[in-house]
């Protein structure tokens, strides 16, 4: 029987609805002209974004809110480039995005034509895996394999590189198509040794911490990990990454560790004798200075990824493993209750002498967000840019469910907040979805607020404006003299004549009193909506580390401790 | 502390860029790199002598085995294997001084695989000691030119190290 033949466009579109894709994110252009005239009339949805940065940044958004890979799709040349900030994200953060480039056809490679660009010899140190596909006949194995890859293991952004030629030629079409990769290995089972000596190093702990990441959320072992705290009296600590694997609100809870963790969290690290670090890499934003981290701890390293075991800190016990399966085998090997009161109320203490706190009095921007969590009923799925605001809204809005917290936190790339916030948005119609973001974020990627218009995307933008990069002038305050060199952003907008210009709703908020109603407004409103609010000008993030310092040498609003 | 890496590594487009990128991008140092395809056309091979503490060589193997075209890699160093190189070199060679050039190459059991009126050039293999002595040996006469491949190894005995891999979608 001879198999009706598909072009390489209806192959794509046809591999994606066999791969679960409802929607992608992307800009057409010439090289992928044949395949945005398939989409048109596919049943998968497309958003249009301004930029590709945006559709990338979307696609992740899309893939931390609901769990499934993003999908963006761009043109060759700078259409291709323009999604390199957003793969660079995504690969950070451990976050699977498929990005689909246009290339130019497979006689014009190599000869600097129109619009061309060697994205995979570009993105190659910023992708898990990226293809330059060469015939049609390997087209759907290609974009299997891709999702594969990027869904699996660690996972990551991928990107298929597609001549323009391949989109037009035909060839049969069979999905999936057979898997072959012996260099591959995703599955790893815990080591039953390993874990037998965490339970035992966890049973002779007195001063034990969990410490956990965005391991967790990808492999959804939130539940196990609760069930290991609560059981073994084992308070908890996060990176940012891990923001919302673990309730906020629960009383095992000691904050977010390292450069603007609490107080009660650093301290912590400084004294325990045992850190269970379950998906996380011990980033340089969360040790500080290496070797006075956690001096006096044994590491218990679990993660699925065996290079991060030992790049930063020796661990004692690793543990290479998905985080739910090892957290699974070393329950399995532990009493089932075990009390550890000095411990925690020691870590109370801290909490109680060293609480989070600001100064009342004026705007400042860590009410806005208090009263944004107050209003939200903590429920809001909240994206945020990367700066001052940022650190703001991980301090001060606890979140207490997985992928419900969307931040760039690897790379820190400004321009993330919005259209990510856009991409979870569209992937949960049902949730409010709020963007906290800055003056500088903001406009790194101000030309989605069209995007927000054109589809009605129903993201409450909240822009702490305080006509800074903040975060640079803080630094700038601590460390340079107080010389804000180029840190001013004097030539700002009007945002809301800006957001109303692309048809959008905006309120601005100048004093204390304003707060309140204007977000109440926004949360009301059916859409897109944006509240600019003139937050105090030169407030600062505490409690911060310096750079390389030591935990527990921490200041706090202007004081060392 | 040098290591001699064997990886096995997919035939594939970019596949040596990939590597080699991974070297430059994290701050390895590559002493040697040496790839080939083997006895499956498919797959080739690269031999990999790299410097580094012990860390360092622990994080170059992980970060290589999470590289998807690299199917098995095995740190050799400390099994017994037949380690070459092969060089070529072009030395100055006055009529005056062949017999003594000749001597030496006699010794270190090389050969002389091309003459010009003032020059030679000697073939040689062998490990990366004896290369380099008779490289040291040859430079009183005036090197012009050195060609080397870097290491290839091969472990001794009937032992091989295997294509079997252990990654996804294989025997399915």
């Amino acid at each position: 029987m001879e198999t009706k033949k598909l072009t390489g466009s209806e192959i794509i579109i046809k591999a994606l609805q066999a791969e679960g894709v409802d929607t992608v994110f992307g800009i057409p252009g010439g090289a992928v002209l044949p395949l945005y005239h398939e989409l048109a009339v596919a049943s998968i949805r497309h958003i249009l974004t301004r930029h590709e940065q945006a559709a990338a940044h979307a696609a992740e958004g899309y893939a931390r809110a609901s769990g499934k890979p993003g999908v963006c799709i761009a043109t060759s040349g700078p259409g291709a480039t323009n999604l390199v900030t957003g793969i660079a994200n995504a690969y950070m953060d451990s976050i699977p995005i498929i990005a689909i480039t246009g290339q130019v056809g497979l006689a014009m490679i190599g000869r600097d034509s129109f619009q061309e660009a060697d994205i995979t010899g570009i993105t190659m140190p910023v992708t898990k895996a990226n293809y330059l596909v060469k015939s049609i006949r390997d087209l759907a194995a290609t974009i299997h394999e891709a999702f594969y890859v990027a869904t699996t293991g660690r996972p990551g952004p991928v990107l298929i590189d597609i001549p323009k030629d391949i989109t037009t030629q035909r060839a049969a079409f069979h999905y999936p198509p057979r898997l072959r990769l012996p260099g591959y290995r995703s599955r790893v089972e815990p080591h039953a040794l390993q874990v037998a000596q965490a339970a035992a190093a966890i049973q002779a702990a007195e001063k034990p911490l969990l410490f956990i990441g965005g391991g967790v959320i990808t492999s959804g072992a939130h539940e196990e990990v609760r069930q290991l705290a609560e059981e073994q009296d084992i308070p908890v600590i996060m990176s940012m990454m891990g923001k919302g694997a673990f309730p906020e609100t629960h009383p095992l809870f000691a904050g977010m560790v390292g450069m603007h963790g609490t107080a009660a969290a650093n301290y912590a690290v400084c004294e325990t004798d045992l850190i269970i670090g379950v998906g996380v890499r011990f980033d340089d934003r969360v040790t500080g200075k290496i070797e006075a981290f956690a001096p006096r701890a044994k590491i218990i390293h679990i993660d699925i990824d065996a290079a991060e075991i030992g790049k930063v800190v020796p661990a004692h016990i690793p543990i290479v493993a998905d985080a739910r399966q090892a957290l699974q085998a070393l329950l399995a090997r532990l009493p089932e209750k075990r009390e550890r009161p000095a411990w925690r109320q020691r870590i109370r203490r801290w909490q109680e002498e060293h609480p989070l706190r600001y100064d009342e009095c004026g705007l400042k921007p860590q009410y806005v967000i208090e009263e944004l969590y107050r209003l939200t009923r903590g429920r809001a799925i909240i994206s945020t840019d990367v700066g001052q605001h940022q650190m703001w809204a991980v301090q001060y809005y606890p979140v207490d469910r997985p992928r419900a917290f969307l931040s760039s936190c690897g790379l820190g790339t400004m321009g993330f907040g919005v259209p990510a916030a856009m991409g979870a948005a569209v992937a949960r119609p049902d949730e409010t979805v709020v963007a906290i973001t800055g003056d500088g974020s903001f406009q790194m990627n101000i030309q989605e607020l069209a995007t927000l218009s054109h589809y009605r995307i129903p993201v409450k933008i909240i822009l702490l404006n305080n006509g800074y990069l903040g975060m640079v002038r803080q630094w700038q305050e601590f460390f340079f003299d107080r010389r804000y060199a180029y840190s001013e952003l004097a030539g700002n907008p009007d945002f809301v004549k800006v957001a109303e210009a692309y048809r959008l709703p905006a309120r601005l908020v100048a004093a204390r009193e304003e707060v309140v109603p204007a977000l109440q407004e926004a949360l009301e409103t059916d859409g897109p909506f944006l509240v600019d609010i003139l937050i105090d000008r030169e407030e600062n993030v505490f409690p911060m580390v310096p750079p390389g310092g030591t935990l527990n040498k921490m200041v706090t609003g202007g004081r060392q401790e | 502390m040098k290591r001699t890496l064997s990886v096995l590594v997919e035939n594939r487009p970019g596949v040596l860029t990939r590597v080699a990128g991974l070297f430059s991008r994290r701050g390895y140092n590559i002493d040697s790199l040496a790839v080939g395809r083997t006895e499956n056309p498919s797959i080739s091979r690269m031999t990999i002598v790299v410097d580094g503490d012990e860390q360092i060589i622990e994080q170059v193997c992980k970060q290589l085995n999470k590289l998807i075209d690299v199917i098995k890699l095995s740190d050799i160093t400390d099994d017994p294997h037949v380690g070459r190189e092969l060089m070529l070199i072009k030395v100055n060679a006055e009529p005056a001084v062949r017999g003594e050039i000749m001597q030496i190459v006699d010794i270190f059991r090389a050969r002389i695989v091309d003459i010009a009126r003032n020059s030679l050039i000697i073939e040689a293999t062998g490990d990366a000691d004896k290369i380099d002595a008779l490289e040291n040996s040859l430079r009183p006469f005036g090197i012009r030119e050195v060609v080397r491949t870097g290491k290839i190894a091969m472990l001794r005995g009937a032992r091989t190290k295997g294509m079997e891999a252990s990654g996804d979608g294989t025997g399915v």
